[in-house]
């Protein structure tokens, strides 16, 4: 931090953590990836909040046998829209929030390699994500499962809007992941600092790599099955109308080429950025990063080869039924290495227990328990006997509370000095870990017992006397220690951004380029960019002889082909980018209005189920127009 | 994007001219296409599984290749015109020997052989281009046209809703590729593409190539083999 001799002479630091400009138009029109990387995150914990309180409903009715507090139909409504919520609304854009905040200050770069485009994404997420979410306070939320099985979903089995607005607001969702998703790939393959080879990268960037690469792969079969449905729906087309011929596991198999990658876009951020904590409590590197980087993108690749394993129950045959049973088992190795080489990096380490490391370390217990369960349902004979029941539920829990979520609450406490200049209150973080890791296993462990019993999935309400009752009852009382637990760690978020103690630059000691510039950082993040001689830069420049025993490129042996890159150095000193003389991208909101004339546009289908086609059509073609105006707009604009 | 306004736009803050540095060297709209060119392999690739899957599973015809009898003993002829089909993807793999032309002509703008030549025209390159596009999406229209007066829509059977939908996505793409060229081709007008520009065109053509790429599957898949 600078000290009073070198206060920063022009912007004050705006209290949510930016520099400039600030109120709502500097939001509205804001490029930086860093403030899109704040906007994610709030827009993230938000929908995370409301779908716990889908999940907290749900709970509530289940808590008793027969009971009846919310009516079958809601109850549809709510699961589906607990899954859409939170895979769709919260955990990926909470890694999407990590991916903008940190790709470019992990790699040494200014910003991300299309800022407007960028601005783009996140304005479509939160456009699409109100549009999905909006329908359930009209109770005509989607009711058909957040995997929507088509020909369930078809006009013949579900006529009403609920389905169109999933249907709709899925589609919009995508083009937001995908466009960020080119957008990450260029940052990454382009605008690595001189020095920043693809094996010198901090493990959150190797991982969140991947995860491009798995969502410009995944997205096109769920945008394809989905534009089936789209036309299925509104205009007329057969592809799921088993009279007419087709496939009843068309839509399955399409989903799942989806659905099943889509696991791993979840769960590897995840992964990243447990690699970046433990490093750094542990005070030793990364053990086995190679390692780490190859068995990230072996898990990416195999990921694609397992999908059916969603299908065990449909009756595909023994071939096709051994083979995806092989390759799902197959992929729990490269995820067995990571959770030993994570156990490796802390053995003989200088542990630190911050919150950040706790949850950190209740990812690997967690999610190994989720990871057994997992591979216990890729024998086919077991499956049969799991698919559909609570069994499953307890699985994927596991995984992607015990997995996902943990990883990003560490994630949090982690970069939160980053983003805002302050700590997050350790106390209250260490109450928020052990009750969570408390509730968690309260209300998810035991499922597997009720699973096992013979509980089904989403069935609103069940009959006493099936030995089901005290199951329920425990995972009902885990949910509402879960909602007390989240409500601390809101708590705490709100007030640390204002009152937490005063971060430094490198607020715990870490190893790579993000803690050597100031926090929260500059605009322009990095005023001279650094060359980069391996892979824990800060630790060499502050910790030598942490690293001597490892082999470093000299910056003269290398090829700098940016003139103004200087060697690795910790900036303290606050100027404007404009007395730096470093082009800024011009704020704009031509992104915002390309991503409304998207939702216009397809809000307008809305109508045709209305029967209201005049209106149908206005709306489309008005939304068409603004969406190619201002792209039209915005590529014929300079961008700094 | 780099236009003439960029340039004003540096002259007002900064003298020399500022070049970003990009690790490979390559500019980033050039890795941001062929990204998203490999995104696009999935997309159609799903489109021309489900058309595969679903071939020879129609209840109702018309039908692609056979001949197919009505309940009321209607005849109907199999739809697929072939040889005019060969003809619009002949005229849209030859966009592509064109589009090249367009390329060259602007990154070899002001050299000897270039200069004052049909070669370096760069605006009869594009506009070919793009004439040649819309071609294709004429031949398109009056293919989709006679299947509709023949029968054959895309609520008609399996087939239908497969075709229309596949051809349809590519014809979608031909038109945003028009489109885009038609753009290129307003820029040069307006104040000449440069080599500077080349990226521009560069990556419009990786664009269009994919596309006319995808065309040739589709041709083999859907077209030629019963």
């Amino acid at each position: 931090m600078a000290t009073t001799a070198a206060a920063p002479k022009f912007q004050p630091v705006n209290t949510d953590g930016s520099y400039g400009e600030s109120g709502f138009w500097s939001w509205m029109t804001t490029v930086d990836h860093k403030r899109i990387g704040t906007l994610y995150l709030y827009t993230a914990l938000f929908f995370f909040i409301v779908g716990g309180i889908e999940a907290g409903i749900m709970r509530w009715q289940l808590a008793l046998p027969n009971s009846h507090v919310v009516s079958a139909q809601m109850y549809n409504q709510l699961f589906t829209m607990h899954g859409t919520t939170m895979v769709f609304l919260a955990i990926m854009p909470l890694s999407a929030a990590f991916f903008n905040y940190l790709i470019p200050l992990q790699i040494g770069a200014r910003d991300v390699a299309f800022p407007r485009l960028n601005a783009f994404s996140y304005w479509v997420y939160l456009l699409g994500g109100l549009f999905i979410s909006i329908p359930i306070l009209f109770k005509t939320a989607p009711d058909a499962g957040w995997f929507g099985y088509a020909p369930l979903t078809t006009p013949q089995f579900s006529g009403g809007l609920n389905i169109d607005f999933w249907v709709i607001g899925l589609q919009i969702l995508g083009i937001s992941s995908l466009a960020a998703a080119f957008n990450f790939i260029t940052t990454i393959i382009n605008l690595r600092a001189p020095g920043m080879t693809l094996m010198r990268m901090p493990m959150f960037t190797w991982m969140s790599f991947v995860v491009q690469f798995l969502l410009i792969l995944a997205f096109p079969a769920i945008t394809i099955a989905l534009v089936f449905l789209l036309f299925d729906r509104f205009f007329g087309t057969q592809f799921y109308e088993i009279a007419s011929g087709a496939d009843p596991l068309l839509w399955q198999h399409l989903f799942w080429v989806f659905g099943h990658p889509e696991v791993y876009i979840l769960i590897l951020p995840a992964f990243g950025l447990v690699s970046e904590i433990l490093p750094t409590f542990s005070k030793k590197p990364l053990f086995g990063y190679n390692v780490m980087v190859y068995s990230g993108i072996m898990i990416g690749v195999l990921g694609f080869g397992v999908w059916a394993h969603h299908m065990f129950a449909v009756g595909m045959g023994a071939v096709a039924d051994s083979i995806f049973s092989l390759v799902t088992m197959l992929i729990g190795i490269p995820t067995g290495v990571k959770i030993f080489n994570w156990i490796a990096t802390m053995w003989a380490g200088e542990i630190r227990f911050t919150a950040a490391m706790k949850f950190a370390i209740g990812l690997i217990a967690l999610f190994t328990i989720g990871g057994i369960s997992g591979v216990m349902h890729s024998s086919p004979p077991a499956d049969t006997q799991q698919t559909d029941t609570y069994f499953v539920v307890a699985h994927f829990h596991y995984v992607l509370f015990g997995g996902s979520i943990m990883g990003i609450l560490g994630g949090i406490y982690y970069y939160f000095p980053k983003m805002t200049g302050r700590y997050m209150s350790e106390k209250l973080g260490t109450w928020h870990f052990w009750l969570t890791f408390i509730a968690m296993n309260l209300t998810f462990f035991p499922m597997h017992f009720s699973g096992l019993l013979g509980m089904p999935r989403r069935v609103y309400t069940y009959d006493a006397g099936q030995g089901w009752e005290k199951f329920n009852l425990a995972s009902s009382l885990g949910t509402a220690l879960l909602i007390f637990a989240t409500s601390l760690f809101v708590i705490n978020f709100l007030w640390s951004r204002k009152n937490g103690a005063k971060a430094p630059n490198d607020a715990w000691g870490a190893a790579t380029l993000e803690w050597s510039i100031p926090s929260p950082p500059p605009d322009y993040n990095f005023a001279q960019i650094p060359i980069v001689t391996s892979r824990s830069p800060l630790w060499d420049l502050k910790h030598p002889e942490m690293t001597a025993g490892i082999a470093h490129s000299s910056p003269d042996a290398m090829t700098i082909t940016d003139s103004h890159a200087v060697p690795m150095h910790e900036e303290t000193e606050y100027k404007t980018a404009k007395e730096l003389g470093i082009p800024m991208p011009f704020p704009t909101i031509k992104p915002f209005f390309a991503a409304l004339g998207i939702i216009v546009m397809f809000s307008g289908l809305i109508f045709i189920h209305l029967d209201k086609f005049a209106i149908a059509m206005a709306i489309t073609i008005g939304g068409a127009v603004l969406l190619v105006g201002s792209l039209y707009a915005w590529l014929t604009s300079p961008l700094e | 994007m780099a236009t003439a306004v960029t340039h004003e736009a540096h002259e007002a803050h900064d003298t020399h001219e500022h070049v970003h540095y990009t690790s490979t060297g390559l500019d980033n709209r050039k890795v941001a296409i062929w990204a998203f060119i490999g995104s696009e392999c999935m997309l159609f690739a799903s489109l021309i599984s489900t058309y595969l899957i679903y071939k020879g599973r129609s209840r109702v015809g018309p039908l692609p290749h056979e001949i197919w009898t009505s309940p009321s003993g209607q005849i109907f002829q199999p739809i697929l015109n072939i040889p005019v089909t060969s003809a619009s993807t002949f005229v849209l793999l030859m966009s592509s020997l064109v589009m090249v032309l367009a390329l060259a002509a602007v990154e070899n703008r002001g050299k000897p052989g270039y200069v004052g030549t049909l070669l370096g025209n760069s605006k009869f390159w594009l506009a070919a281009t793009a004439l040649m596009g819309a071609t294709f999406l004429g031949f398109q229209a009056y293919e989709f046209t006679s299947f509709v007066h023949e029968g054959l829509t895309i609520k008609t059977n399996l087939f239908g809703s497969s075709f229309f939908t596949l051809t349809g996505f590519h014809g979608a793409h031909v038109t945003a590729g028009v489109l885009w060229l038609l753009t290129l081709l307003a820029i040069d007008i307006k104040r000449g593409l440069t080599p500077k520009d080349a990226i521009l065109v560069d990556i419009c053509a990786l664009y269009w190539h994919f596309v006319d790429v995808v065309w040739i599957a589709i041709f083999t898949l859907v077209y030629l083999i019963k």
